[in-house]
Parts: C-alpha cells; structure tokens; sequence
C-alpha cells in the first residue's frame, strides 16, 4: 500500500455521555486528514480551470501520491483492460468493460477496502448511443479512505441495455440497481428484481432519465 | 381437554365445515401507508403472523417528483428553488452538496464570510430538521410531551432562520459562490441567546424522554443492526453512526471551513432503536458547540457571496460533492457538458440508503414495534423519492 499518510491514530475516551449508559457511546477521534492537497479550496478550480485554457498535454492535472498509489494498484492488477482517469484529489475514476465490472468490484471490496455503494447513477449519451452507469464506491472500514470516492464506470449499449448485477459484491446496491433499470431501461442481469420501484405502476412510456424523454411542453 | 384434532373430528360428526388453516392462511397482509401518518409518504407491505412481522417490502415513490429530470431543463442558479423542495425542513443542507459541486464544475471561490455564514445557516437548519424528527419520534411511541417540547422549540431556530434568510423552511440561501444575503445587525447575540437556552433544553429533553424507563424498554435491544450488516448495507448518518462507526462526512471528507472547527463525532456501539434514536440527539448537542464556535470565529466584514456571471457554466466535467445532513451523507453528481444547464444530476440521498435497512430490521419484530423500528431510521419518504 502506497500509503503516505498513516497518521498514529489513539482511540480518544468518551467525553459526552449518556445519561445512565456507560461506555456506549464515545467520541470519535475523526478519520486520517485527507492528503495535504485535498483540502476544500484548491481542488474545485485546479481540476476544473486548466481545461478549457490549455488541452495539449492531457496529463497536467497530477494526481497526488495517495491517489496515484490508488490507481498503480487497481493498473497491476487488471493491466490493459481497465482505464483510471483521475478527476481531481480525492476521486477517481475507473472505466471497465461490462464483463468485468464484478471481477473488479470483488478487487476493490476485498483488496482495497471500498465496502459500499454510496450511489449507482446511470447517464444517458445518445450521440454515442450508449448508457454509463457510475457505481460510487467508499469505505467506512479504512479511515485513510474515509475521504475518497472511487467511481466504477462501465458502459453499456443504448438499444440493448444489459449490464451484470453487483449485488453480490455490493449488497448496498439493490435499491439503486432497482431505480437505474426504472429510470434509464439498464436491465441487471442476477438482479432478483428489475421492476416498479419510484414511477407509478402504470407508468407506460420510456425510462424518463433518457435524453430522449422530454417533459411536456419544455 | 380436546384437542384440536378432536374438535375437528367432532364438528365433522356435526356437519359442519371447518376448514384447517393453512401457512398461507395464517399470514395476514397489511398495507402501512402511503396516507398513513404513521409511515409518512411511503408505503411498507407487510405480512404478519400473529403479531410479528414476517415479510416487509418498502414502496417509495408516492411523492416522487423527477426532480433530477427537472434539473436537466434550467440553468444551474434556477435550479436551486426546486431542488430543496425533498427536505424542506432542511433545505439549507440539501442545496449546499449542490452548491459545493457546481463550485466545483464552473470554478467559484466562495468568500471566507460566506463560508461561515452557510455553514451556521446549515447547522440550524439541521437542528430544525432533527427536532421535528424527534417530535414524531416521540409522538409515534406516545409520549405527547415529547411531541410538543421539541415542536415549540424548533420555532424559535426557525424564527432565527427567518431573520438570517426570510423564509421559515425554504430559504433557497445557500446558492453557488456563497450565501444571498449577509446576516441582520444583533444576529449573533440573538444566535448565542437561542443556543445557550436550547442547550439547557436538551437536558431536559434527557430527563423526561431518553431516560423514561417505558422508552427505554420500547427501544432497548430492538432490532439490533451489527456493525457488519451496517457496513454491507451502506447505511449512512445517524444509522451507521449507532452501529459503532464513527463516518461523519464533515470530519471524513470536511468541506469549507469546517476543518477549522473542532467538534467530536458521535457514536455508539449497540445498534439499537435506543442508539438510533440517540446519536441525533448527541448530534444536536454537538451541533450547538459548532454554531457557537462558527459565531466566534466568523470574519466581522467582508463579501458573503462570489461574483457569478448570469449563466455559470464552466467546462465540460463531472463532479461528486458530500455534505453531512441530517439523515446522513447527501451527494450530488453532476455531470457537465459545458452549457449552462447540468447534463446529468443525481442526488444521493440519505433517506434511499437507510431504506435497505428497513425490511432487514423489520422482518422478526413485533407489529407495535413498527413506528420505534421506521422513525428511529431517519428516514424522510419525501427526500428518497427525490
């Protein structure tokens, strides 16, 4: 682990009690600060701003170590077949092929320590014809990650929409699998239920997050 | 004593029909909601055997709105009305994920003073938020006072918000780049004021509603999730926090000005209704430190708000940006294509993600343990149907 951060960490003794309930709730001596570059301000302008002035050379944006050490991992593991964009510190980005989004997602759940789904979004690119479905990943089980969001991104075709289902890798991402099918018509193939779910029952038109969905009279 | 295959045998001599009842016959089938007020905009099919629940099958979307549709039609600043209208009682956290990522995608630095102002306003609004929380709680388990002293209480934090934004719940405030409007003259006094009594107020709400022996023993030990089954789950907020995992998106991940503020997240290790019930109220607490030390530490002067052009946009891009709101972790993914109007928003809810916890708590328990089972979830029907 490419780690530049271990801080020591000591479990700090409660200081807000309960009324009559000794030793259940203590205080939380909070997670390992984010890398030294992540704090709030920088990030916003340095990932978004250089684009638009400068896009000759693609690779200004350097990820920091932490993020890098991150990304050499997932890159040694699965070598070609994957590709790690880095959006700015704190989030990266994977882009697998649909036949090996469970292969990776059981790496970086077991490897890596990213043990839920915070959010599965799904994005409609007609021009290409195609969906991607973003499964955001964190983990409350490594502190040193307790700050970064990992998107798994894989694409799909937009006239056949199959992608495999996550949910034995992820049990967190039922309900969002669910809503991704209803919303954008992306069938989860091993999901026990690809059905009804926020749209009323006799909702009879197309997933609505499609682009070519429009609202009435907009 | 006869037994039941007796009686049968008996009532056949007679010439009557009795059926025996079968495993499907014993199940009964109940509908909680979605006009229940028990179970908000939402409706839980649940089958019970006798009085303990057997089968649970949330149904959200009796309110759902397509509000991520509708962000897709206007530009990023006309947006921000319509998206706080999921939580209105907390709308000044849910537009700040938005606000925080849109920074991101066009490129803002938000003034220092705006920085603090938005976050006091978003302490409040939580405080708002959890109070009227806590009075549901505490009138679904009947214990009417606890209905009422948080209800009258919570008007005063709203008044505070009246005078700081002009709306009692829908402020539409925090906006990208700052906050509208600088604070009132006398705000900070009359701010401190309101604290220092609520947090004279939160130990009597100790007192006389999470020290009664009857709430106790209505939440103690009930439905119990593990700190495992948290994790597997994606549980957020209070829920995972009552699991023993101290994830608090303002410490893990701080954004703005809040690592400059030093506060403890709150956490217990039981699981229980009890412990769900309780870290908000702890979170409350917490909460008052934050406000009193966000009014100390604030810029006396200066802008609260960055200059935008009418229609930000920035390059094409994608952001995800997390702030801590009363029901847990609220993200917002925007995906950018360079025209003012967002390509693509998804909100990530608190709300959506504890609802998986649901039918797993609930299967096992008793059917009168519904209403300490559901609200000690945090869970707001409006905000997961978006």
């Amino acid at each position: 682990m490419s780690s530049n951060k271990e801080e020591p960490k000591k479990p700090v003794p409660a200081s807000s009690s309960p009324p009559s309930k000794p030793s259940t709730t203590t205080t939380a001596k909070p997670p390992a600060k984010p890398a030294p570059p992540a704090t709030a301000k920088p990030p916003a302008t340095a990932a978004a701003k250089p684009v638009p002035a400068a896009p000759s050379p693609k690779k200004e944006p350097e990820p920091p170590a932490f993020e890098k050490g991150l990304a050499d991992q997932v890159k040694k593991r699965f070598g070609e077949s994957i590709k790690v964009v880095f959006i700015r510190p704190l989030r990266i980005k994977i882009q697998v092929d649909p036949k090996d989004t469970v292969e990776v997602a059981t790496f970086l759940r077991d490897t890596m320590g990213f043990d839920h789904a915070e959010s599965v979004a799904g994005t409609d690119y007609p021009k290409e014809n195609q969906i991607e479905v973003i499964y955001h990943l964190g983990s409350y089980t490594r502190e040193d990650l307790a700050a970064h969001v990992l998107s798994l991104t894989t694409r799909t075709n937009r006239d056949d929409a199959h992608l495999p289902t996550l949910i034995n890798v992820y049990k967190s991402v039922e309900y969002h699998e669910r809503e991704t099918f209803e919303m954008l018509g992306v069938y989860f193939e091993g999901h026990p239920r690809n059905d009804r779910f926020l749209l009323p029952e006799d909702w009879a038109d197309i997933p609505p997050l499609r682009k070519d969905f429009r609202i009435k009279g907009r | 004593m006869t037994s039941l295959e007796d009686k049968f045998e008996e009532s056949k001599k007679l010439g009557l029909q009795i059926v025996k009842e079968s495993e499907e016959d014993r199940l009964m089938t109940l509908s909680v909601g979605p006009q229940h007020p028990g179970s908000g905009h939402f409706r839980i099919t649940i089958k019970v055997d006798g009085d303990y629940i057997v089968y649970c099958d949330p149904d959200p979307g009796y309110v759902h709105r397509g509000e991520e549709k509708m962000c897709e039609y206007r530009n990023v600043i006309q947006n921000i009305p319509h998206l706080e209208r999921p939580v209105i009682h907390d709308s000044n956290n849910i537009t700040y994920s938005y606000s925080l990522a849109v920074e991101e995608l066009v490129g803002i630095e938000v003034p220092r003073r705006g920085q603090f102002i938005r976050a006091i306003a978003s302490e409040l609004n939580r405080q708002v938020y959890t109070l009227y929380w806590l009075a549901i709680y505490g009138i679904f388990l009947g214990h009417s006072t606890m209905f009422m002293w948080p209800t009258g209480d919570r008007e005063l934090f709203i008044d505070l918000l009246e005078a700081l934004t002009g709306a009692r719940v829908t402020h539409a405030y925090n906006i990208p780049g700052g906050v509208r409007n600088d604070m009132p003259d006398g705000f900070k006094d009359r701010c401190m004021r309101q604290v220092r009594y609520f947090e004279k107020r939160l130990k009597e709400y100790e007192d006389i509603f999470y020290n009664n022996p009857l709430f106790r023993q209505r939440t103690e030990g009930v439905a119990v999730l593990s700190k495992e089954d948290a994790i597997k789950l994606g549980v957020t907020g209070s829920v995972v926090r009552a699991s023993g995992i101290p994830y608090d998106i303002r410490k893990a991940e701080p954004y703005d000005i809040y690592n400059e503020i030093d506060f403890k997240v709150q956490y217990m290790k039981t699981g229980d209704c009890f412990a769900r019930s309780y870290v908000p109220f702890l979170d409350m607490k917490e909460s008052c430190h934050i406000i009193e030390q966000l009014l100390d530490k604030m810029p006396q002067s200066g802008e609260v708000r960055a200059k935008l052009q009418p229609n930000p946009k920035g390059p094409p891009g994608e952001a995800y940006r997390r702030v801590e709101s009363g029901r847990g972790a609220l993200g917002y993914y925007i995906v950018s294509d360079g025209t003012p109007k967002p390509y693509r928003v998804k909100i990530s809810v608190g709300s959506f993600r504890n609802m998986l916890a649901l039918p797993y708590l609930l299967v096992g328990q008793k059917l009168a343990d519904m209403p300490a089972v559901y609200w000690s979830l945090n869970y707001w029907p409006v905000e997961a149907d978006r």
